[in-house]
């Protein structure tokens, strides 16, 4: 594994009060493939990819990615160095256009074919008919896309899903993963999904995460198999 | 702002050419009101670009006018430059003022930052007072006529101030429609719309924020600078907290974020205060009514609203 890491951490550490949201978790994200974060309400999932993020100051630990330190680096550079985030609870520019949110998203740096690009990243998701339409006037769902379109508008080497097929139908979620599959091995993927069936069918490497701390990493076969995670998790 | 790239810069352009033929026509007491109009418009407009486009409610602007009315008339009475330096004087007079306020102010946001730039403004003012000697303190100063001529035209007469007050608010207005509709344009409103967000598409929000505040800071400063030439006095006053609550209701008034707003603002204010203290002498009475009219029925402003119901071009 050593040598194809794209991100990797050491004993990352983040408490709220008493609460051990993250609790030393040593994690290696493998370059081109798409790693599931699973685990039960509460267990730190979102806490943790804010972490990597920088949405969440890291009180201990450290996070690598492509080599670089980047344990303190605001949350901008971040996303400069590669990496995207797209957020559990929708948060598009609701007052702008759905050509807006991500035009703002792919405009940096400034390049020349940015209507073009837009556009292509809309077909992508398939919302090039509703590029004049202001974002809140959206679908729940359609927001959810749109989320996704800011995402891979930054053209980020690592993109963080937070739960994205909450809310979809089943036909759009049929789409949502032709769409992921279609971004690696360019974009290293990590995924956080409550939906198991989308987790099987995608995931290459699965971690588990409980209170806070890695109950298991494993292909999702091996996760299926392990006593530990379905006692505590799939409810065995 | 896609497609149909001309679109935005029609309404400015048509007010331009309006604004232009009421050069000929109007008779001189309004001729004079409209050039007093004209220059406060650059201002409201760099207040709009800090809080209508970018949500940056800023308490302090009367700091960024004051800087530039100041370092114009100092310029002209003690130093003796010419009308065009002194314009340029103040102009970097209130970007540079801008700069350093926004430095430490933009590391407070919302409630936090509307009280660090009026405690900024409120220091600016006293220092005014205090450097009497220098400054003319309470009762200010009258700017020498010599500063007063630009290119052979003297600004005291109709023609030329109006000319000079108009060619201001051109660049203004078309610099405002430019920075609008460029990409900085779209990440301004972002910060004001989800300034968290922003950041996680890779856009420093402070580094934004001190950008946008320069710019604004700019407008403030030149329209100071030119507010003095033009009308011929310098004093502490225009850098009292009036001049900084001014411009918020002028924005407010003509429409937040449009482009149009910050001068049907100023207009209409202007000609409130002024029919109104001809019947009574409870003008600001008037104005308190207008506002709460405003408050009640119009939040987004009168273009704000309009633009709700009729379409984006007149933004």
């Amino acid at each position: 594994m050593a040598g194809i890491g794209l991100l990797e951490t050491q004993g990352l550490t983040r408490h709220f009060g008493g609460l051990r949201a993250v609790e030393a978790v040593d994690f290696t994200l493998n370059t081109g493939q798409i790693h599931a974060l699973i685990g039960p309400n509460g267990a730190g999932k979102t806490t943790f990819v804010g972490l990597l993020c920088g949405r969440v100051p890291v009180q201990a630990g450290t996070i690598h990615f492509d080599g670089q330190d980047i344990t303190h680096m605001p949350a901008h550079l971040r996303v400069r160095a590669g990496i995207a985030y797209t957020f559990q609870i929708t948060s598009i520019f609701r007052g702008l256009s759905v050509f807006d949110n991500v035009a703002l998203a792919a405009q940096r740096p400034s390049r020349h074919d940015l209507g073009a690009a837009t556009k292509h990243i809309l077909h992508q998701v398939g919302l090039e008919s509703q590029i004049n339409q202001q974002a809140d006037t959206l679908s729940y769902g359609h927001q959810r896309l749109l989320e996704i379109a800011m995402g891979l508008a930054l053209r980020p080497r690592l993109l963080i899903l937070d739960e994205p097929t909450q809310g979809l139908s089943n036909a759009e979620i049929t789409g949502f993963k032709a769409l992921v599959r279609a971004v690696v091995p360019q974009t290293t993927v990590l995924l956080i999904e409550h939906n198991m069936d989308v987790v099987m069918d995608l995931a290459d490497q699965i971690t588990v995460l409980n209170m806070g701390q890695t109950l298991a990493t494993g292909t999702p076969a091996t996760i299926q198999a392990n006593a530990a995670v379905q006692s505590a998790y799939l409810g065995g | 702002m896609n497609g149909q790239p001309l679109k935005p810069w029609l309404a400015p352009l048509a007010l331009i050419g309006l604004l232009a033929v009421m050069g000929f026509v109007l008779p001189a007491y309004h001729h004079n009101n409209m050039a007093r109009i004209l220059v406060l418009a650059v201002f409201a407009m760099g207040y709009n670009i800090a809080f209508g486009y970018t949500g940056l409610l800023s308490l302090g602007h009367a700091l960024f006018f004051g800087a530039g009315l100041y370092a114009a008339g100092l310029a002209i009475n003690q130093g003796g430059v010419t009308a065009g330096l002194a314009l340029g004087l103040g102009l970097l007079a209130g970007g540079g003022v801008a700069l350093a306020t926004g430095v430490l102010a933009l590391r407070t946001a919302g409630v936090s930052f509307m009280i660090v730039t009026l405690m900024f403004a409120q220091a600016g003012y006293l220092l005014l007072l205090y450097f009497g000697a220098f400054t003319g303190g309470d009762e200010g100063f009258v700017v020498a006529r010599t500063g007063r001529v630009l290119g052979g035209f003297d600004l005291t007469t109709d023609g030329p101030r109006y000319g000079l007050a108009l060619g201001l608010f051109t660049l203004a207005i078309l610099g405002q429609t430019a920075i609008v509709r460029a990409p900085f344009g779209r990440v301004m409103v972002a910060m004001r719309e989800n300034s968290a967000r922003a950041q996680m598409l890779g856009f420093d929000p402070f580094r934004t924020k001190l950008i946008v505040l320069v710019i604004s800071g700019l407008y403030s400063g030149v329209a100071g600078a030119a507010y003095g030439i033009l009308f011929g006095y310098v004093g502490a006053s225009f850098a009292a907290i009036q001049y900084s609550i001014l411009p918020l209701l002028w924005v407010l008034l003509g429409g937040s974020g449009t482009v149009l707003g910050p001068f049907l603002g100023v207009f209409i204010m202007f000609y409130l205060i002024d029919l109104s203290s001809s019947y009574t002498s409870a003008h600001l009475m008037v104005v308190g009514v207008a506002l709460l009219v405003l408050v009640l029925f119009a939040p987004r402003g009168i273009l704000g609203g309009l633009r709700k119901r009729w379409g984006t071009w007149l933004a």
